[in-house]
C-alpha cells in the first residue's frame, strides 16, 4: 500500500492504495466519484477524461500513485452552486449527448480544448477531440456545443 | 394521402418544438447511475474466464486454485451449474425444423468460440476475482475451428455442435409467387433482357455501445432483482425466469442508466445469468462487468453476411425481378434473435421500387465466432445496401443515370398505399420530394461538374458520387405478423398514465430509453394532448416493478408504437375525465370541449374546469358522479396496425485518393422522411448517430478473425471506430409524409440513419472509380482494399488483407519506459 | 482490466533510479509517462514485480539549449516539447511530429524519452530523431552515461540500446535552425497508430531543396532513414516533379509490416507517395 494526497473536485483526500490502483478506479470506487467511467482498456475512448493540474488526462491511463499531490477535477466538479459550467450548458443546448457515457469526458476533453485554443475552426475541435469517441451523435451536435462554448457560433 | 391528425391544433405547441432534453441534467454532471457504478452491502465482484481457443472439447477444468486465493468468495466451473444454467433463450424459430443445438451460459463439455465463458470467480474486489482467474487450469483437446461460411455447409466440414447433423440451422425462403404478392422469379430471368448479378459481403461489426456491459444480481426471498445494462428489462424477467425456473414474479428487472445499445443488448447474456447464478448460490449480491476486450470478443456482433443478388431489367431500365441468396453467418449460438436477423431484412430487398417478382433464400450457418444478433438495422442495413447497390450496377449496366433508373422504378407518390412485390403495404411516402430536396441539398449537378472536371484533368484525387433513396420496416411490429414469422413474442406496447392530486402526470411507459430521449419526446406529446407544462409530467420507465408492463426498446418501435400506446392511455385519461368535468359543471358530456387542458361548456364562456382542478376533485373523491371509480388513471396496451416505413433520400460525395486509396467524404446530405417530426433536435441527433455508423461500415470497421479462430480485432486499437476527425459535417433535411397508420402520424428514426447511408458512401466509392472499370470494393473500404482495386483496374481482386494486427504494447521483458 | 499486483518506487534522482535498478535485475520496469505501458500492464501482456516511476525527478524534464544543441529531459511531455519555443525554432520537424502524435490527453502524460525507449515501429517520435540525428543520453550503473546516435539507438521492434540497469535522461538535438518540416501521417481513423509516416526536413535554397533529411515510421523493425531519398533532393527544385523521382526510392531497402491495414507491399508503395507530400509539404512551409 503506498499513501497518497490528492485534491478532487477542491477537496482533500489522503488514502493508502494499492500502487495498482488506476486513478479511475481510484476516482470511482474509494472516493465516490463515479461520474468518471471506463470505456476501454487501451486509452482509445476518452470516456475516463479529467483534468491533472488543469491539463487533461485519461483516468484509466494513470496510476493513483501518479497524481500523488496533484489536483484533479472530474465533471462532478465543474457546476458550482448548482449553476452549469458553460460547457455543460452548451452540450445539454446542442444536443450533444444521448445515452451520456462518453459525456463526461468529452465535456472535460473539450474544456481543456477551449484553454489549449480559445477560437478553435471547426476542424480544429474535431482533431482536438481525436482522443474521445462517442458512438451515438456522429459528432456533430459535440462540436456545435464546443463552438457555443467558445463563443464562435455561426447562426 | 391525408394524416390521421387528431391533435386539436390549437394546443399543438409541443410537439414539432426543438426542446432541450429534460434527461441531461444528470449526465453533464456526472450522477449517472449505470449499473457499474451500483454498489450493494456484502457484494461480490466476478471475473470470468474465457476460452482461448475458438473450438475444442475442455477434457479437465479445475477451479480449485482460485478458491484459495486472498479474497476469492467461490470459484465455479460449467459443471457447478450444469443442472441449473438451462440454455440461453431464443425467440425466433424461423422454421418448424431450426436446428438450436442448445446455448449454455458456461461453456460445460465444450467450448464453441474464443471467448465462450468457461469458469467465474467472486471475489471481495473486481482485482482479486482477476487475479484468480490465473489460477484455474483448463486443458482444452483442440477441434478444426470452422471459419468460412460455404466451407460450413460443404459435406465433411467439421461440425460446431456435436449434437447436429450439419452446420445449417435452417433455411428460409419466401417466392413472390407461392405467396401470391408477385410473379414467378423463374419467369423473370428467363425473360429479363438485362442480368446483373453481384455478391457482396456484409462484414461482421461489433455494436460497440460506449458503456461495457454490466449486470448486479441481488437475492431476494425466492427470487432475485437484477439491474443490467439491457435495452430489454422486461424481456430480461421473463426470459430470466425461464431459463432458470424462478417465478418471473419473483424476478424484478431494472435497466438504470443504460449507455447506448444499438441492438447490442437486446439479448439475454450469459453473464447476466451467470450473474444471477452465482448470487442465488452465494446469497450475496454480485457484479460483473465486463472489460472492453471482453465486449468485443464476448458481446454479440452484427451483419455477416455473404449476399448473392440478381436483378433482371427490361432495357429501358424497367426492373422485373430480384433474387436474393443469403447465407448468413449465426456464429457459435442462437442468441435471442439470431436466426431472424436475416428476416428482418429479408422483406425489404425490393426497397421502394416496383419489382414484379421476388425470391429470397437464406442459411442460417453456425460458425466458431461470437453468435451474432440484432446491431442497428437488424437485416435492414444489409438488404438496403444489396438492393441500393445493385441498383447503381444495373444503371452502369444500363448507361443510366442512377438517380433516373431510381425514378422509373419507384412507388409514385400518388401510388400509396402500395403493397410490394413482398406483401407490406407501406402506407404512405414521397420518393420524389425527398429526392428533389436531398438533390437540391447536395448540390448535385455541381459535383457531377466537379466529378467531370477532375476525371477530364485526371486529378489523381478523383471525386464519386453516391444515391441511397432508401425504406425500412420499423415500428417492430404488429402481433399477428410475428406470429405468422413465428417470432415468440407480440410486437404491442404498452403505457399507463398516473394523475396525481396536484396536477401532475405520471407516464408509465413499457419502452425502454438508453440515449434516444423518450423522456423529452414522450412529455411534449402528453402535454400537448393534455394541456399539461412539459415540466409537469414525469416519465417512468426500465424497472419491472413500477413499469411492469412491456416489450421495450428495439427496431426503431419506440415512438410509433410506446408512443401511440401513451397516446391512447392519455386519452382514456381525458374520457374519465370527460365524465367528471360535466358532473361539476352541471353539464352534459357531450357538451363539453377539452382544450389547452380545460374543459368548458360549449358556447359558454367562463365555465370550465382544468384537469388538475379535476385530478383533484377525483382525489378527495367527495363527489364524483355516481358509480364512478375515484382515478383517472388509464391503461393502454397498443398492438400497431401496421409496420413503419420511413424513408429518405441520402446522396453522398465522396474524394478518393488514387495514389493511396483513401477515402474521405466530401459532402454528404440527406433528406429523411419520419412522418410528424415530434422533436426535430432528437430527430437529427438519431440521424447524425445513424449516420455515423453506416458510415463506419463502409469505411472504417470490421471484426475480423485469424486462421485459427482468434478475434484480432480485439481493442479499440484494432476495432476502429471512428472519431471526430473521421466524419463530415452532414446536411440534414426533412419532408413530412405522415403516417396513416397511427393518430400521430409518426415513423420511426432510430434506425433510419443506419440502413440509409453504408448504400450511398460504396455507391459513391465505385462511382468514383468505375472509369477504371471497378465493380465494387469490399467494405470497409480501406484505403488498402481502395489502392488495390484500382491497381488491378477493374478486376476486382481486391486481395484480402492479413488477418493480423501490430502489436502496439510490449508483451516483453524489453525496456519500455 | 486491472493490472497484476506490483511493488512500486518512486525515487527523487536519477541515481536513486539506477540503484534501484541495479538492485532489480529484470524484475523491474521503468514508468516514464506510461502511455503504453498502462495498457500493458491492465491487460496483463506483462506483469513486472517492480515499477520505478521516474515521474518524481525535475532534471528529467527540462528543455535547454546547450551550444550547438538542444538538450531534452527525457521525461519532458510531448506537450511540453510541442509547445517550446527552441523545439519550435531549433527541431521544427520534432514540433511538426508532435502535433500528430495520438491526442492531446496522451500528449499531456506521455513523454519523448518513454515513447522513444518503448520502440514501437509504428511510433512517431523515432522517424524524427533520426532524421534530426538525435542523440541520446543514456546513464548506467553508478551513473555513467555514454551517447548513443538515433542510428544505433533503435535494434529492433520494442529494443532500444538501452540495456538492463540502464536510464535514457536526455536526447540531444543538433540544432536544425532555420530548416523547414513536415510529418506526413498516413492512418484510416485519427486515434490510430501510423500505418507509415514519413518525417522530412529540408533546408531551402530559394526553390531549391539544398539539404534534407528523410525517416520513415512503421517501414521495418525500427524506424528508418531514407538516405537515398535525401541524396537524391539535393539540388531539385521543391516542386512536384522536381520531387517525384527521389521520392520513389523511399522504400528501398525496407522491410515493414503486413496487417490488416495493409501489406509491406502496399506500405511500400505509400511510402513512396508520403515521402513526396511530406517533401513538398516541408519545402513549402
Amino acid at each position: 500500500m503506498t499513501r497518497i494526497s490528492v485534491q478532487v473536485d477542491g477537496d482533500h483526500y489522503t488514502d493508502e492504495v494499492e500502487p495498482r490502483t488506476l486513478l479511475v478506479h481510484y476516482l470511482r470506487e474509494r472516493i465516490g466519484k463515479t461520474g468518471t467511467v471506463v470505456g476501454c482498456d487501451t486509452s482509445n475512448c476518452g470516456a475516463c477524461t479529467v483534468l491533472l493540474d488543469g491539463k487533461s488526462v485519461k483516468s484509466c491511463n494513470m496510476l493513483a500513485v501518479q497524481a500523488d499531490g496533484h489536483e484533479v477535477t472530474t465533471v462532478e466538479g465543474l457546476a458550482i452552486d448548482g449553476t452549469l459550467h458553460p460547457m455543460q450548458q452548451a452540450f445539454h443546448d446542442k444536443h450533444a449527448l444521448q445515452c451520456g457515457y462518453c459525456t463526461p469526458g468529452m465535456i472535460m476533453a473539450s474544456i481543456d480544448l477551449l484553454n489549449d485554443n480559445p477560437h478553435p475552426s471547426e476542424d480544429e475541435i474535431r482533431v482536438g477531440l481525436e482522443g474521445n469517441l462517442c458512438r451515438c451523435t456522429g459528432y456533430q451536435n459535440i462540436v456545435k456545443a464546443v463552438q457555443q462554448a467558445a463563443g464562435s457560433e455561426q447562426s | 394521402m391525408t394524416a390521421t391528425d387528431e391533435r386539436p391544433a390549437e394546443q399543438a405547441h409541443e410537439i414539432g418544438t426543438s426542446r432541450t432534453r429534460k434527461e441531461d441534467q444528470h449526465l453533464i454532471t456526472g450522477h449517472s447511475t449505470w449499473v457499474d457504478n451500483m454498489v450493494l452491502p456484502g457484494m461480490v465482484h466476478l471475473a470470468i474466464l474465457r476460452s482461448p481457443m475458438a473450438h475444442a472439447k475442455i477434457t479437465s477444468i479445475d477451479a480449485s486454485g482460485a478458491r484459495k486465493y486472498p479474497g476469492v468468495v467461490a470459484a465455479f466451473t460449467g459443471a457447478d451449474f450444469a443442472d441449473t444454467q438451462g440454455n440461453l433463450p431464443c425467440a425466433w424459430p424461423v422454421t418448424p425444423d431450426m436446428v438450436n443445438p442448445g446455448a449454455p451460459s458456461l461453456a460445460v463439455e465444450q467450448v464453441n468460440f474464443a471467448g465462450d465463458a468457461v469458469a467465474v470467480v467472486a471475489a471481495r474486489t473486481k482485482a482479486e476475482a482477476v487475479d484468480a482467474l490465473e489460477s484455474i487450469e483448463v486443458e482444452y483437446d483442440p477441434l478444426p475451428p470452422v471459419l468460412d461460411l460455404e466451407a460450413a455447409l460443404a459435406d465433411g466440414s467439421t461440425l460446431v455442435h456435436p449434437n447436429t447433423t450439419s452446420n445449417k440451422c435452417y433455411t428460409w425462403v419466401f417466392d413472390s409467387a407461392d405467396a401470391g404478392s408477385g410473379a414467378s422469379m423463374d419467369d423473370a430471368r428467363r425473360d429479363a433482357e438485362v442480368t446483373v448479378t453481384r455478391r457482396f459481403i456484409q462484414q461482421r461489426l461489433s455494436p460497440s455501445y460506449m458503456e461495457p456491459r454490466s449486470t448486479l444480481v441481488q437475492p431476494v426471498d425466492q427470487g432475485v432483482t437484477i439491474w443490467s445494462s439491457t435495452q430489454i428489462p422486461h424481456i430480461l424477467r421473463t426470459m430470466l425466469a425461464l431459463t432458470l425456473g424462478i417465478p418471473e414474479h419473483k424476478v424484478r428487472a431494472i435497466a438504470p442508466d443504460v449507455g447506448g445499445g444499438f441492438g447490442g443488448k437486446i439479448t439475454i447474456t450469459p453473464e447476466e445469468v451467470i450473474t444471477t447464478l452465482v448470487a442465488r448460490r452465494l446469497g450475496k449480491p454480485a457484479k460483473y462487468t465486463e472489460t472492453r476486450s471482453e465486449t468485443l470478443e464476448a458481446a454479440h456482433h452484427g451483419r455477416a453476411q455473404i449476399q448473392d443478388i440478381t436483378i433482371t431489367a427490361k432495357q429501358d431500365g424497367t426492373v422485373t425481378g430480384l433474387d436474393v441468396h443469403l447465407t448468413a453467418d449465426l456464429g457459435a449460438y442462437l442468441r435471442l434473435i439470431t436466426p431472424g436477423i436475416p428476416l428482418l431484412g429479408a422483406f425489404m430487398y425490393p426497397g421502394i421500387y416496383k419489382f414484379p417478382a421476388y425470391h429470397l433464400s437464406c442459411d442460417g450457418v453456425f460458425t466458431t465466432k461470437v453468435p451474432t444478433d440484432a446491431y442497428r438495422g437488424a437485416g435492414r442495413p444489409e438488404a438496403t445496401f444489396a438492393i441500393e447497390r445493385i441498383m447503381d450496377e444495373l444503371a452502369a449496366e444500363l448507361k443510366m443515370d442512377p438517380l433516373a433508373l431510381r425514378r422509373k422504378n419507384w412507388i409514385a407518390h400518388e401510388e400509396f398505399p402500395f403493397t410490394t412485390v413482398a406483401g407490406l403495404t407501406y402506407d404512405t411516402g414521397n420518393y420524389e420530394a425527398a429526392t428533389d430536396k436531398a438533390v437540391e441539398l447536395v448540390g448535385w449537378e455541381d459535383l457531377r461538374a466537379e466529378q467531370a472536371r477532375r476525371r477530364e484533368a485526371k486529378d489523381p484525387v478523383q471525386l464519386g458520387l453516391g444515391v441511397s433513396t432508401f425504406t425500412e420496416m420499423c415500428g417492430i411490429a404488429p402481433s399477428r405478423v410475428l406470429g405468422s414469422l413465428s417470432f415468440g413474442s407480440g410486437g404491442w406496447e404498452n403505457a399507463s398514465i398516473r394523475m396525481l392530486p396536484t396536477g401532475k402526470v405520471e407516464v408509465v411507459t413499457g419502452i425502454s430509453p438508453h440515449g434516444q430521449g423518450h423522456e423529452t419526446g414522450f412529455s411534449q406529446i402528453v402535454a400537448d394532448r393534455l394541456g399539461i407544462p412539459f415540466d409537469d409530467i414525469e416519465i417512468i420507465h426500465g424497472d419491472t416493478q413500477s413499469s411492469p408492463k412491456g416489450l421495450d426498446t428495439y427496431g426503431s418501435r419506440s415512438l410509433s408504437v410506446g408512443g401511440i400506446a401513451v397516446v391512447k392511455a392519455v386519452d382514456k385519461v381525458i374520457e374519465k375525465a370527460r365524465r367528471v368535468a360535466a358532473h361539476m359543471l352541471e353539464a352534459s358530456q357531450d357538451d363539453l370541449e377539452f382544450e389547452a387542458g380545460s374543459f368548458s361548456v360549449k358556447g359558454a364562456p367562463g365555465s370550465s374546469v382544468s384537469l388538475p382542478e379535476i385530478a383533484f376533485a377525483v382525489f378527495v373523491a367527495h363527489d364524483l358522479p355516481d358509480g364512478m371509480e375515484p382515478s383517472l388513471n388509464s391503461e393502454a396496451t397498443y398492438d400497431p396496425v401496421n409496420f413503419s416505413f420511413p424513408h429518405g433520400t441520402h446522396l453522398c460525395a465522396t474524394e478518393v485518393d488514387t495514389e493511396t486509396g483513401r477515402v474521405k467524404i466530401l459532402k454528404y446530405a440527406c433528406v429523411d422522411d419520419v412522418g410528424t417530426p415530434i422533436n426535430p433536435l432528437l430527430i437529427d441527433g438519431q440521424v447524425h448517430g445513424g449516420l455515423a455508423q453506416g458510415i463506419a461500415q463502409a469505411l472504417y470497421e470490421e471484426a475480423v478473425y485469424d486462421d485459427a479462430g482468434n478475434l484480432v480485432t480485439g481493442t479499440f486499437v484494432d476495432y476502429t471506430l471512428p472519431a471526430a476527425p473521421d466524419l463530415p459535417n452532414f446536411l440534414t433535411d426533412r419532408t413530412v409524409t405522415p403516417s396513416t397508420d397511427n393518430p400521430l402520424g409518426v415513423k420511426g428514426v432510430g434506425e433510419a440513419g443506419t440502413i440509409a447511408s453504408t448504400p450511398a458512401v460504396v455507391n459513391a466509392i465505385v462511382d468514383a472509380l468505375r472509369p477504371l472499370g471497378i465493380n465494387n470494393i469490399q467494405m470497409p473500404c480501406t484505403p488498402e482494399r481502395v489502392w488495390r482495386a484500382i491497381q488491378s483496374s477493374g478486376a476486382n481482386d481486391q486481395g484480402s488483407a492479413a488477418a493480423s494486427t501490430q502489436e502496439h504494447f510490449d508483451s516483453t521483458e524489453g525496456d519500455a519506459q | 482490466m486491472i493490472p497484476a499486483p506490483f511493488d512500486y518506487l518512486a525515487p527523487e534522482s536519477v541515481e536513486e533510479v539506477l540503484a534501484a535498478l541495479a538492485e532489480s535485475g529484470d524484475d523491474a520496469k521503468v514508468l516514464a509517462g506510461g502511455q503504453s505501458l498502462l495498457p500493458v500492464l491492465r491487460l496483463r501482456l506483462n506483469a513486472p514485480e517492480k515499477i520505478i516511476d521516474i515521474g518524481r525527478i525535475p532534471a528529467l524534464r527540462e528543455i535547454h539549449e546547450d551550444g550547438e544543441y538542444l538538450a531534452i529531459g527525457a521525461m519532458a511531455t510531448h506537450d511540453d516539447v510541442l509547445h517550446n519555443a527552441l523545439v519550435t525554432e531549433h527541431a521544427l520537424l520534432l514540433h511538426k511530429t508532435l502535433v500528430e502524435v495520438a491526442d492531446p490527453q496522451i500528449r499531456h502524460r506521455g513523454t519523448v524519452g518513454g515513447a522513444l525507449v518503448h520502440a514501437d515501429p509504428a511510433g512517431d517520435l523515432g522517424a524524427a530523431a533520426l532524421a534530426l540525428d538525435a542523440e541520446l543520453v543514456i546513464a548506467g550503473p553508478g551513473g555513467a552515461t555514454r551517447t548513443v546516435a538515433a542510428k544505433d539507438f533503435f535494434v529492433d521492434i520494442f529494443e532500444t540500446a538501452v540495456q538492463d540497469g540502464e536510464l535514457l535522461t536526455q536526447i540531444r538535438i543538433p540544432k536544425h535552425t532555420g530548416w523547414r518540416a513536415h510529418y506526413e501521417k498516413f492512418v484510416r481513423v485519427a486515434h490510430q497508430w501510423a500505418i507509415v509516416a514519413v518525417a522530412a526536413t529540408v533546408r531551402m535554397d530559394g526553390g531549391t531543396i539544398s539539404e534534407a533529411r528523410v525517416a520513415l515510421t512503421n517501414m521495418g523493425s525500427t524506424p528508418v532513414r531514407a538516405a537515398s531519398v535525401e541524396r537524391a533532393l539535393v539540388g531539385k527544385p521543391a516542386t512536384d516533379d522536381g520531387v517525384r523521382e527521389a521520392a520513389t526510392l523511399a522504400a528501398e531497402g525496407t522491410s515493414p509490416p503486413s496487417d490488416l491495414n495493409g501489406d509491406a507491399a502496399y506500405r511500400k508503395h505509400l511510402a513512396g507517395v508520403l515521402t513526396r507530400r511530406a517533401v513538398l509539404a516541408a519545402a513549402g512551409e
